[in-house]
């Protein structure tokens, strides 16, 4: 079970999530992203603080975003992950194309970053 | 110590499946990072079989067994009685290749080859069993 909850920040969307993330509830995560584009946010922040577990599923809908994001010049930057959900992402070396940064004051510097 | 749980293929089961692997190991396994990974692998590869092998059907049943050596060892079997997909001969696409046509597939099947020491299929009373041993220091 996953919980997106959202709020704005500085111009960004920050969504965070609360719960688990696996191929039954990773469409929620899609969905926040999408939604958060749709309404014209090009800087968001994904708050992994209360993130318990994220499965492949969960990793392919942010790496479905990389090209996007790329292309469209904007920004996505995730913070508090603990350490056994960071050791996911670092398996599969998810931490070198994605911008994860352990705190939300270090995320929002990223996103002030030209 | 043997532990067993039967799962319906249906994905809102995953959540259960996984409870399940944590209570049985959480004698077994100190390491809260190590104790994830293991129930990642067998959670990439029951919803692998759930959506490839059963779409999704809940009436089918994949049977988790988890058995605890005394030497470290920790073996997990799951047991099904379809077609087996072995991923030791599926090759995955690369990073790269994911990003730039924005497919979902093949990250589970890297992170369980990456997890687990060994992944091996067997035949058992007419089932199929994929048998995956994971050393626990």
């Amino acid at each position: 079970m996953v919980h997106i909850k959202r709020l704005q920040e500085d111009g960004a969307d920050v969504l965070a999530i609360v719960g688990e993330i696996d191929a039954s509830s990773s469409i929620d995560l899609d969905l926040a992203i999408a939604k958060s584009l749709s309404e014209g946010y090009t800087k968001i922040l994904v708050d992994c603080s209360s993130l318990e577990y994220i499965s492949s599923a969960g990793l392919g809908v942010f790496m479905s975003y990389i090209e996007e994001f790329r292309e469209k010049n904007f920004r996505m930057v995730i913070f508090g992950m603990k350490e056994k959900v960071a050791n996911t992402f670092n398996i599969l070396g998810l931490d070198e194309l994605l911008t994860i940064v352990p705190t939300k004051t270090e995320a929002k510097k990223k996103l002030s970053e030209v | 110590m043997k532990y067993k749980y039967n799962i319906g293929c249906s994905l809102d089961n995953l959540l259960g499946a996984r409870d399940f692997i944590r209570q049985s190991l959480k004698k077994h396994v100190a390491s809260e990072v190590t104790l994830n990974e293991i129930v990642l692998a067998i959670d990439e590869m029951c919803s692998n079989l759930m959506i490839h092998s059963h779409h999704c059907d809940p009436d089918h049943l994949l049977e988790l067994t988890i058995k605890a050596e005394p030497k470290g060892n920790i073996v997990f079997e799951i047991m099904d009685d379809v077609t087996v997909f072995d991923i030791n001969a599926f090759q995955e696409p690369t990073l790269d290749n994911l990003i730039t046509v924005k497919r979902k597939g093949g990250l589970g099947i890297r992170l369980v080859k990456s997890i687990m020491d060994s992944i091996e299929y067997l035949n058992r009373n007419g089932k199929n069993v994929c048998r995956l041993t994971k050393r626990v220091d």
